[in-house]
């Protein structure tokens, strides 16, 4: 294994374990703060004698003990403050502690499910929610967050510190809903997982931004595994390995997803992919993850057949906009029309986009860059230059990432004026 | 956990209403105080008159003013409070949800931070 990977193997399983430990010392307390800080002053700890007294056998027990005292000390002088013992200022303490005298931790359980649930709960600001699983469930810092989602750290640190506090506040349970609840609470738990993969998604590979997707694979495929019989949740663990085999393709210059270079794409992701997609459609219930996941996999069968089928991604993006419509995925079939069929009735569907749009809605179209760069490459399929080059000048002006944002004005260069 | 579910509607009464309505809207809340009771949930519960029917007093300069009407006078009104008794949110929210007045109105959950026993202030856990 290279030094690099070396490397993201060791982050990674540092932040498998930080989850699987702060959820298991925020469950029983509801306190995601306090378990933070208690495990965050059990790794100083592990710095501190670990080196000189060696490496314990159990090293995830260790840290959930001195974690766990930690969090005990902080409860004995919040009580001696307000003068309450323990069990009856929290209903449930005296059982949590003794469920965490076991010292084994794959025995007490995996909590992360749980943590998952909370973070993503209706009572959070929905965006809050994929931060606050960054950090809480995969340990990335503010800082980290913060400068994925472009805002100043101070602020990204605050927004966690007030999550958290209603968390504790409101007591928002650590608890995964029951069959009844489970259909209203899992699309939040889907969305906030690929926000952390969409969030990755632009950023360059160096950077956080290959790591939060990887991270976000693990977590898909963790939930997934955790509740086992979601097909929603293996249909978004498919679409991110899915999306994620092509990583290495995104790199450097732009290249349209068509004419990528095929020999780039990780073929094991693709494999997983594809067995993550069999798992979802095992369960029956087609989702807009599970289409979405069946789009990138027609996608990466173009490895194999060397042609993209657009017949098929028509049809599965029919099925998108039937179950989930959005105007992404409008346009989205609006290009698929336009290479299945003819680049003219492509843009018919994006002109009949603009209109069925209230005025206010036909401006948003108008600063959509999917639409604005979709409408382009049609104009330019139909051999109408002129327009293809404008088209292409303005979805310049409306795409913030440079490396997109180059290759649009390049096309409009070819074009000529 | 007790949390106040604070019922926010549009006031209306009984001439624009229907006499039929009005009783119908008493009958879901007697029923809906009834499952909370049998669930022993709840602590107190209070439905409140007409906004106009409210005095508003405040005090700048040194001088006290009494006012005629609501607080805030907007159109939808604090219409009555239910003091609950659950385990967590997800409880709160459940009851919530079966307020007769969620039907037209919102229904503002809000965790109690302290509540007195025989007047003496108590810690709300």
């Amino acid at each position: 294994m290279s030094q690099q990977g070396a490397r993201a193997a060791a982050d990674h399983a540092a932040r498998a374990s930080y989850g699987h430990l702060v959820a298991l010392l925020a469950a029983s307390t509801g306190d995601l703060s306090l378990a933070e800080d208690a495990l965050s002053d059990a790794f100083e700890q592990a710095l501190l004698s670990w080196p000189s007294g060696g490496v314990p056998t159990n090293p995830e027990g260790w840290l959930l003990t001195v974690a766990r005292n930690r969090q005990r000390d902080t409860w004995k002088s919040a009580s001696r403050r307000t003068s309450l013992p323990l069990e009856e200022a929290d209903g449930n303490g005296g059982t949590a502690m003794s469920a965490l005298d076991e010292l084994d931790v794959d025995a007490i359980g995996d909590k992360r499910l749980e943590l998952l649930f909370t973070c993503a709960h209706p009572a959070i600001d929905p965006a809050i929610r994929t931060p606050l699983m960054l950090q809480a469930v995969l340990g990335f810092d503010a800082a980290s967050i913060a400068s994925a989602f472009a805002v100043p750290a101070p602020a990204m640190a605050q927004r966690l510190v007030r999550a958290k506090k209603r968390i504790k506040a409101a007591r928002i349970p650590f608890a995964v809903p029951g069959r009844d609840a489970m259909p209203g609470r899992l699309p939040a738990v889907l969305e906030a997982i690929y926000g952390c993969y969409a969030l990755a998604f632009p950023e360059a590979p160096e950077g956080r931004g290959g790591d939060m997707a990887a991270e976000a694979l693990y977590l898909a495929v963790t939930l997934a595994a955790l509740l086992d019989s979601e097909p929603e949740a293996w249909g978004l663990a498919a679409l991110i390995a899915f999306s994620q085999a092509r990583a290495p393709a995104r790199r450097g210059p732009f290249v349209p997803l068509e004419e990528q270079d095929t020999a780039l794409w990780d073929r094991r992701l693709m494999e997983e992919g594809a067995s993550l997609l069999r798992r979802a459609a095992a369960g029956g219930a087609t989702g807009r993850f599970q289409l979405e996941a069946a789009i990138q996999a027609v996608h990466c069968e173009r490895a194999r057949t060397h042609a993209t089928d657009w017949a098929a991604l028509r049809t599965l993006y029919a099925a998108v906009v039937a179950v989930a419509p959005s105007l992404g995925a409008r346009v989205a079939l609006a290009a698929v029309i336009g290479r299945a069929e003819s680049p003219a009735a492509g843009l018919a569907e994006l002109d009949a986009l603009a209109v069925r749009e209230d005025p206010a809605g036909a401006a948003a179209v108008e600063h959509f860059q999917p639409f604005l760069a979709t409408r382009a490459d049609l104009l330019a399929r139909a051999g109408r230059r002129r327009e293809a080059a404008e088209a292409f000048t303005a979805a310049a002006g409306a795409t913030p990432q440079p490396a997109v944002r180059t290759y649009l004005l390049q096309r409009a260069a070819e074009l000529g004026p | 956990m007790r949390y106040t579910l604070l019922l926010h509607y549009p006031e209306m009464d009984a001439a624009s209403l229907g006499e039929e309505a009005m009783a119908e809207g008493q009958r879901a809340f007697s029923s809906y105080a009834t499952a909370l009771h049998q669930a022993k949930v709840l602590i107190s519960a209070e439905v409140l008159q007409p906004s106009s029917n409210t005095t508003t007093l405040t005090k700048a300069g040194g001088t006290l003013r009494v006012q005629d009407g609501p607080f805030a006078d907007t159109k939808e009104q604090l219409g009555g409070t239910f003091v609950i008794d659950v385990a967590d949110l997800d409880a709160a929210i459940e009851w919530a949800g079966k307020a007769p007045s969620v039907e037209w109105g919102a229904v503002e959950i809000r965790p109690g931070a302290t509540y007195t026993v025989d007047g003496a202030w108590t810690p709300n856990a």
